[in-house]
């Protein structure tokens, strides 16, 4: 064996040991918090799901028990109706921002103020959002007197947060109040990565907006705004801020989130709770695939800019030259 | 004759399109600016007076102060301040690494790794808190800045993302010539990887820097004692004590807006190019 002093530093040396060595160190720190926090939480929240229990003390358990609960309680499933007004508010806003990004594209003057007053409240925080909009809505202040300077009467107009008839509306459209200017920014990055020589050429050709849009805009974007809808849909499935902070989920507008927050920490019901999240995550899994495999079906992949009889052709090419060669060999 | 009207429709656009922004605008602006009317209003102003009408003075700031001790913002905004410095460090740091490793090594269980990671972004993160708070309890970690500041750390999935992203476009033969030259791995990494990294490292910061200095729900089941709050728990104790004086509470909301607005403002490109990037994952 070498004892000599330094054959520590050139065992690390060694290009395969340091290979190893910089694997494992870089490594370590992002798989301990992955899996404490992310895999060991998700495998616990399944076995949790079993059991009925708190977070101290006894458990036991109780099988399917904790997810019969959960689909025959109408308060707790059919507050995943509640989504539909989130779905919604997100149609209006991938609509607003395809709209708003389009318009940027062309030239616009004073782009950069009417691009920060879209986009600032998405960086304000979940709670202050949720009492600027508690202070607009309340009744006989900001919505209703600008109402009022319209000709509207105050005993006319309904209490926007408590009336269970439009209250999921109004807070639904805080969320599109919120989100439009992001998307705006999102699907603008996507329309400038198109040379704009491109657009040049298009109107010089006598293009008018509409075909500018359907035929080089439209196209450019199509995987970002696939991908929004995917991301719309379970947000929408998984909608919880504007409930929790606005109205704390009275008045029937507790969604699917917030049933589960009250049952988790209030109640303690940790079994409950657990069951909800599975069948939460059961169900957006489900609609993402299903999503991607809609998409896929309709417009080939919806991320390639080949099209579905081109995609076609060009396998049949690849088939025809394997066979070739195999009958050359 | 065909040109004219040709032009009279192009304006006709014109004006709608500008309309259009102006009036989105608009709606866009009116909620915050209510606020910054109401929180520099005196008691009586409030009571009385619409609350469209501007104040009497813009110098009136007795609500601010109100609402800076009753909720002991100085302090909630150390408690961010050292969260943020911390967890974006570390993110940075973290993410890039990983993404290193992803990008250029191969080794057993490399796809694993990376589809663990994929995964992870599928399952929600609130409904993931029931579970880890048991753990952070077991742990020990709950009520401890530092305990928060790991939460932050373990989800970070979009910023791996954007390493993996920017990595791929970093040509291999700039570590191979390094290597040539003596270079260890780690040299390699720290001193000529990382520092071409810049661009993405500014996306995270903002991406990430955003959802910590916002964040909330974590904050309020890990940091029950008063003086560990953060600046948006800091504000949600504005609910109970104030009920419906919103001049105060108004001032709060301005209170915890104006450092965002004042960052973004300076740092407008970076953000919205820092967005754009950040969309493009998956």
């Amino acid at each position: 064996m070498n004892k000599q002093p330094g054959s520590l530093k050139q065992w690390i040396m060694k290009r395969e040991v340091q290979r190893v060595l910089i694997i494992v160190l870089f490594m370590a720190v992002p798989l301990l918090l992955l899996l404490l926090f992310t895999y060991i939480p998700f495998l616990k929240m399944i076995q949790f799901s079993f059991y009925n229990m708190k977070y101290i003390g006894e458990r036991k358990f109780v099988g399917w028990n904790n997810y019969i609960k959960v689909f025959k309680n109408k308060d707790l499933f059919g507050s995943l109706l509640v989504s539909l007004y989130y779905m919604g508010g997100g149609v209006v806003q991938l609509a607003l921002a395809l709209l708003f990004a389009t318009m940027f594209v062309f030239k616009v003057k004073g782009e950069s103020v009417f691009k920060a007053a879209l986009f600032f409240p998405y960086l304000i925080c979940g709670i202050a959002i949720g009492f600027i909009f508690k202070f607009f809505y309340f009744h006989g202040y900001v919505l209703d007197t600008i109402l009022q300077a319209f000709g509207m009467e105050l005993e006319d107009l309904p209490l926007w947060l408590q009336n269970t008839k439009i209250n999921n509306i109004a807070l639904a459209a805080t969320s599109v109040w919120r989100y439009t200017g992001q998307n705006v920014i999102l699907f603008l990055g996507a329309m400038m990565s198109v040379d704009s020589d491109l657009y040049e050429a298009a109107s010089l050709d006598g293009c008018n907006r509409w075909q500018q849009f359907r035929y080089i805009i439209l196209p450019s974007i199509k995987s970002i705004i696939v991908l929004n809808i995917i991301l719309c849909v379970s947000g929408c499935l998984s909608a919880f801020e504007p409930p929790y902070v606005i109205t704390n989920g009275s008045f029937g507008t507790a969604t699917y989130f917030v049933q589960m927050n009250s049952v988790a920490h209030e109640t303690q019901k940790v079994g409950l709770a657990s069951a909800m999240a599975v069948v939460l995550l059961i169900l957006i899994i489900i609609c993402t695939i299903g999503q991607k495999l809609f998409f896929k079906y309709v417009f080939n992949d919806g991320t390639e800019d080949e099209s579905r009889s081109a995609a076609k052709a060009r396998k049949k090419a690849a088939k025809d030259r394997k066979r070739q060669e195999r009958r050359r060999a | 004759m065909i040109r004219m009207k040709k032009s009279f429709v192009g304006t006709l656009f014109d004006v709608l399109k500008y309309v259009i922004l102006v009036l989105a605008s608009v709606i866009a602006v009116t909620p915050v600016v209510v606020c910054v009317f109401t929180a520099f209003k005196t008691e009586e102003e409030y009571a009385q007076g619409s609350v469209l009408e501007l104040p009497h003075s813009f110098l009136y700031l007795e609500n601010f102060k109100e609402a800076i001790t009753k909720a002991n913002m100085a302090r909630c905004f150390l408690n961010t301040f050292l969260v943020l410095v911390v967890v974006l460090t570390c993110s940075v740091f973290i993410s890039a690494m990983l993404a290193y490793i992803l990008n250029r090594f191969r080794f057993p269980g490399r796809n694993l790794i990376e589809s663990l990671f994929l995964f992870a972004s599928l399952l929600p993160g609130i409904a993931m808190q029931v579970t880890i708070y048991q753990i952070m309890y077991s742990l020990g970690l709950i009520n401890h800045l530092y305990g928060y500041m790991i939460v932050l750390m373990g989800t970070d999935i979009v910023s791996i993302y954007l390493f993996l992203q920017f990595f791929e476009n970093l040509p291999v033969s700039l570590d191979e010539s390094a290597t040539m030259d003596g270079c260890t791995y780690f040299g390699v990494f720290f001193r000529i990887l990382f520092p071409l990294l810049k661009p993405a490292i500014m996306t995270t910061l903002v991406l990430k820097g955003v959802s910590v200095y916002n964040e909330y729900y974590a904050s309020n089941l890990y940091l029950q004692k008063p003086e560990l709050r953060t600046i948006s728990t800091a504000l949600y104790t504005f609910t109970g004590p104030y009920g419906s004086k919103y001049n105060y509470i108004c001032a709060g909301v301005l209170i915890t807006i104006i450092p965002i607005l004042v960052i973004f403002l300076i740092f407008q490109k970076q953000v919205y190019s820092g967005m754009a990037a950040g969309a493009v994952k998956g």
